[in-house]
């Protein structure tokens, strides 16, 4: 099963969604064609939003680290945010709106923990590079990088309740098998979270 | 005329309609004449007809050239032509002049059909919905059921909300530019000042000056002086003029010195002598008087709620009239109201007028847009 399978089984037929950070719009595109969703995605890279245009997509240009006021309380069905969480400047600020503005939130995150991460960090002494972090330090987008443990314990400080996750591999595929040892093995996560 | 990716040489057309019109002021409008223009081919099904709206100070001329000898192109040339923003070689573009207008519309230089005189200063009061809903016997005697798109900047792209709202039925996709919900107590403010301009001038004589033949050209100068400023940003202003001077030395008296003081005479003589005072004025009361929310408690979500059309909000940066916020007050409400809306803010140092200017990501993005599947 891919990630994007795994976020449709959880969006409900015809429901609202707001995809933060919603990139070219595919993901969207696919729940609106799968599922009927009325949806808009919220983005600042231009040639995404020109993308999600000619989509016919709904899209909005709005810098999420300057804040997701203008959306009501409990608005949305879903608030998916995919790749997204650790490039914010304030990744916890932006949990709590998350989970302010959507009944459910779907959040894919990549995990800091994976093995090959620990590994390069403790036996070359450098930042990873890996299949789910492709770029070097200095050019990385993702400057609020975690565990899944240390995502987890934000969630509970915050009062927010993790509905499911799942374990992907670097191939972005749910794998059962690394569900044991997620923080170690798993390359990247999806959880359904709400509060 | 000398632009060879203009459309052309265009011929205004003109209807009568002999059915009375009744007007949200409560009075009707016993039968009117609308002067319009088209550019580019209906097709077979009807469906590619776009309506272009124009602000407080257009005409229907808003591509090509009336003659050869023609300076400047219609107002809005450089986003209607072929492969344009609103591209010419696809869709048709109907751009009338709104009613109340003084380039061959029905308006205050009409001749009133009980008096047999200029309607003048007794012309109605309008508001935005008189437009929509003369705009719309327009696109039926047109044939045109459906428009593939309403566009317009300003007060255009006021109609443009106007109609999705009016005739939802009748609108696919919303080009809402430049706009705002309502005017703010300083745009009024300024508009305010441009109606005193124009009534304080002793030629307009409460609006009777056609029976002697003359016209308040200098109130009418003052109000578009006034008005040019806020349609500018400081910084176009300052890159344009800065504070250069027309002569090398300070003159030490009140002729216009600089540079800006000759631009904004030169504006405001211009205008002065092709646009009607009686109209300048009923164009801001319009502009006043746009508010879709007043009859639902100031709730625009509520006064959104029979839209079906695809809405684009587009804002730019430096426009300060009206703001980007106020494009985020019309994208907010439609997105609570559940509504189909995409809002992108261009980067743009030419204030308010930068809707005019074929910006290349303004022009890529309404392209993109009026071409989409819905």
């Amino acid at each position: 099963m891919k990630t994007e399978t795994v976020i449709e089984s959880w969006v409900k037929d015809g429901s609202s969604i707001l995809d933060l950070g919603c990139g070219d719009g595919s993901i969207l595109e696919a729940l609106r064609s799968n599922k009927s969703v009325q949806g808009y995605g919220i983005e600042i890279d231009r040639k995404n939003i020109e993308s999600c245009l000619e989509k016919g997509l709904e899209v909005i240009e709005q810098n999420i680290d300057e804040g997701l006021s203008n959306f009501l309380d409990k608005s949305f069905d879903t608030v998916l945010v995919s790749q997204t969480i650790q490039v914010l400047k304030n990744p916890k600020q932006a949990l709590e709106e998350i989970t302010r503005i959507g009944h459910q939130s779907i959040i894919v995150i990549p995990n800091f923990g994976h093995w090959k991460s620990r590994l390069t960090l403790f036996l070359k002494g450098k930042m990873p590079v890996t299949e789910s972090l492709p770029e070097k330090w200095y050019e990385t987008p993702n400057i609020h990088l975690c565990t899944l443990t240390d995502f987890e314990n934000l969630c509970a400080e915050l009062n927010i309740i993790i509905e499911e996750k799942k374990i992907l591999d670097p191939k972005g595929r749910v794998n059962a098998v690394l569900s044991a040892w997620s923080n170690l093995l798993g390359s990247s996560v999806i959880y359904r979270l709400s509060r | 005329m000398n632009n060879k990716s203009s459309i052309g040489l265009i011929k205004p057309s003109s209807v009568k309609f002999d059915n009375s019109l009744l007007l949200e002021c409560g009075k009707e409008l016993k039968g009117f004449e609308m002067v319009y223009e088209t550019y580019g081919k209906l097709n077979e099904e009807k469906s590619n007809a776009i309506l272009v709206c124009h602000a407080l100070s257009g005409s229907h001329h808003a591509a090509g050239y009336h003659k050869d000898s023609e300076e400047k192109a219609g107002w809005w040339d450089s986003l209607i032509g072929p492969n344009k923003a609103i591209d010419t070689n696809k869709y048709f573009v109907v751009s009338p002049n709104n009613l109340g207008g003084c380039h061959g519309t029905t308006g205050p230089k009409s001749t009133n059909p009980e008096t047999n005189q200029a309607y003048g200063p007794d012309f109605p009061v309008l508001r935005v919905r008189d437009w929509t809903n003369s705009q719309a016997l327009l696109a039926d005697h047109l044939d045109i059921n459906t428009w593939h798109a309403v566009v317009g900047g300003s007060l255009g792209g006021m109609q443009a909300l106007d109609w999705s709202i009016a005739y939802p039925k009748r609108i696919k996709k919303a080009g809402v530019i430049a706009a705002a919900p309502k005017l703010s107590a300083q745009n009024i403010a300024f508009n305010e000042v441009a109606r005193q301009a124009i009534t304080s001038d002793p030629d307009f004589q409460e609006g009777n000056y056609m029976q002697t033949n003359t016209s308040p050209k200098s109130g009418l100068r003052l109000a578009r002086m006034v008005g040019h400023i806020t349609y500018l940003s400081d910084e176009s202003m300052k890159s344009k003029f800065g504070r250069e001077l027309k002569e090398e030395k300070l003159g030490f008296g009140f002729d216009a010195e600089f540079q800006v003081e000759s631009y904004l005479r030169h504006q405001g003589d211009a205008f002065s002598k092709t646009f009607d005072a009686n109209t300048y004025l009923l164009m801001t009361k319009v502009l006043d008087y746009f508010d879709p929310a007043d009859e639902f408690d100031g709730d625009l979500v509520t006064a959104f709620k029979p839209i079906l059309a695809q809405a684009l909000v587009l804002s730019f940066s430096s426009d300060w009239r009206f703001s980007p916020s106020r494009s985020k007050e019309i994208t907010n409400a439609l997105i609570n109201a559940k509504k189909k809306v995409s809002h992108i803010e261009i980067d743009s140092p030419l204030g308010h007028d930068s809707f005019l200017f074929p910006e290349e990501r303004y022009v890529e993005v309404l392209k993109t847009f009026l071409g989409s599947q819905s």
